[in-house]
């Protein structure tokens, strides 16, 4: 549908674009990110010739951009920039109506486009419809933004950071909105944008710009499984999951490894002044040969206990223990039926690999959610 | 009695033709130095001389051209009301913010359109802003115009000199001090209204 071919745009001695060769499918949503002045402003704005590139070709249905009228073109392109850019001299529906005019529309089929998109976002004709842009929250005056560029029904839509301005609950009903709109209408839509999280949630592909070159092309989930650089690893701060660590699939990738055990010939007081100096409430017993023998509470000590003699006399058996290769939904549906706050994790040889507590998991659920958590 | 009210009227005729015809000519001449900005710059120097020049020269000048009467009269307000017009067209039309000029040439507007749906409605504040103060200060050059054998109120405080008649400057001067206050008062109010609504 759109296609760049080595195309090349300097600014004086600033090379903004080198060689880009891009192809954007029919129906697809491409989102363009990188950092500031990476070139993707100016990719964008090459589509609808607000810009022309000094050298290389775009095609657009197979037809060279540049052998057309740059205005009939551009009518065919819709267009939402990050400042909303209503017109503050219309009204809502003489903004959404001006490409369906400019194409010369008769009044009847412009006036029921406009009827029906304000329906699309939920904002009802009577009330909304000849309000000012002045008089509608930011929200609103970017969702008539959206429907303006969608007025005639351009097969292909340009979005420039369109929700960079607004604040993140709005833009997150936004992004909804445009989503769903998107696969109502299967629009080919090219959307820049500097937010990562933004891209994931809304490409089907993401193309990762940097200094005017494309670092990577890929979906959503491949790029952040293998970023392909790392200045996209990077710029996916908090939404990259780096490896095997942060995506739990068994017990021991949420367990905590550094735990308190003791043998189990210790004596009590030693077991007690452990436990206060370390600040828990319960120890790992262990055999001589390490392997995992039970668990022994502070409660327990303190009602039971003879001073000077060996703990194994205390030791219970009936925290529940699991392999390191458990499944992590089984480890997490023992942890929560069980009474106590915490599983021990074996190793096959049967000593003590870690502990499973309320605390890891939540841990654990996080980084693979939002990336790494502070320890 | 009725001579004054004469004398007003010419007064107003010749300094609204004077606007009118200023007001076109200014305008399409901001419009040019908008789209062409070296145009632009030497537009508004050479408005900002004309500018200087003192009106009896002006005049003087105008008449080995139009000859004595209203004519010349109004060449001469022409010329002087160009600089405020033509300024406040083109400051008017630059100071457009970027994302509109951005969204309206993006949606597939021509340069034309662009103008007249989106680049002149927003700028109407600042150009009737313009318009005012050329006429305000016509109003007040016109009386040069009994120098030049053009009509209205200069004809009558010029007669009162004369006869060193303080009521009569008086008659012919309070009216012309009115209508300058009562235009600026009036057009003031329509500029606020204007800019309300954009």
């Amino acid at each position: 549908m759109i296609h760049f071919q080595n195309v090349t745009k300097r600014y004086g001695e600033k090379i903004v674009l080198k060689n880009l060769n891009l192809e954007i499918r029919k129906g697809e949503f491409v989102v363009l990110i990188g950092p500031s002045g990476c070139g993707k402003t100016t990719t964008l704005k090459m589509i609808n010739r607000l810009i022309e590139p000094d050298s290389g070709r775009i095609f657009i249905n197979g037809e060279d951009a540049s052998k057309q009228n740059a205005v009939e073109l551009r009518r065919k392109i819709g267009y939402v920039i990050q400042q909303i850019g209503l017109f503050p001299n219309m009204t809502v529906e003489q903004n959404i109506a001006i490409v369906p005019k400019l194409l010369k529309y008769p009044k009847e089929e412009w006036q029921s486009i406009v009827r029906s998109l304000l329906k699309l976002v939920d904002m009802p004709y009577e009330d909304y419809a000849h309000k000012y842009p002045s008089e509608l929250s930011g929200g609103q005056q970017q969702r008539i933004g959206v429907l303006r560029a969608l007025a005639v029904s351009p097969p292909i839509v340009l979005m420039d950071e369109p929700f960079g301005a607004l604040d993140p609950i709005t833009r997150d009903s936004l992004q909804e909105e445009v989503r769903r709109i998107q696969k109502k209408l299967k629009k080919t839509i090219v959307f820049v944008t500097h937010d990562m999280g933004e891209a994931l949630r809304m490409a089907d592909t993401i193309v990762f710009m940097n200094e005017g070159r494309i670092v990577q092309k890929a979906a959503p989930e491949e790029m952040l499984r293998n970023p392909a650089d790392s200045i996209i690893s990077t710029f996916m701060g908090r939404h990259i999951t780096s490896g095997r660590q942060s995506v739990p699939l068994y017990a021991e990738d949420f367990m905590r490894t550094k735990v308190l055990k003791v043998p189990k010939t210790s004596k009590t007081l030693e077991c007690i002044e452990l436990m206060s100096r370390r600040d828990v409430n319960s120890l790992i017993v262990i055999e001589d040969d390490e392997t995992y023998f039970g668990t022994v509470t502070i409660e327990e000590i303190k009602q039971h206990g003879k001073a000077g003699r060996n703990i194994s006399e205390l030791v219970s058996n009936e925290t529940i223990t699991i392999g390191r290769k458990e499944d992590a939904r089984t480890a997490l549906d023992r942890l929560l039926e069980s009474a106590a706050n915490y599983l021990i994790v074996l190793n096959d040889d049967l000593t003590v690999a870690g502990i499973v507590t309320r605390t890891s998991t939540a841990k654990a659920l996080g980084e693979a959610l939002w990336g790494e958590m502070p320890a | 009695m009725s001579e004054l009210f004469v004398a007003i009227f010419q007064h107003l005729l010749i300094v609204t033709v004077a606007i009118g015809i200023s007001s076109i000519i200014g305008i399409i001449l901001g419009i040019l130095s908008y789209w062409v900005r070296p145009l632009g710059t030497f537009l508004i120097w050479f408005a900002e001389m004309l500018q200087t020049i003192p009106s009896l020269a002006l005049l003087a000048l105008l008449m080995i051209i139009f000859g004595l009467g209203n004519i010349t009269m109004i060449a001469g307000l022409v010329l002087y009301a160009l600089l405020p017009i033509v300024r406040n067209t083109y400051t008017g039309l630059s100071s457009v913010p970027s994302h509109l000029r951005e969204a309206s040439k993006g949606m597939g507007m021509s340069r034309l359109q662009r103008l007249f749906q989106v680049e002149i409605p927003i700028s109407i504040p600042m150009i009737f802003s313009g318009v005012k103060i050329a006429l305000v200060n016509s109003l007040s050059i016109a009386v040069m115009g009994v120098l030049i054998g053009a009509d209205g109120l200069g004809y009558i405080i010029y007669r009162g000199i004369q006869q060193q008649n303080f009521a009569r400057i008086l008659t012919g001067a309070v009216p012309v001090v009115l209508m300058a206050i009562l235009f600026d008062y009036v057009m003031t109010k329509i500029e606020r209204f204007l800019s309300i609504k954009c």
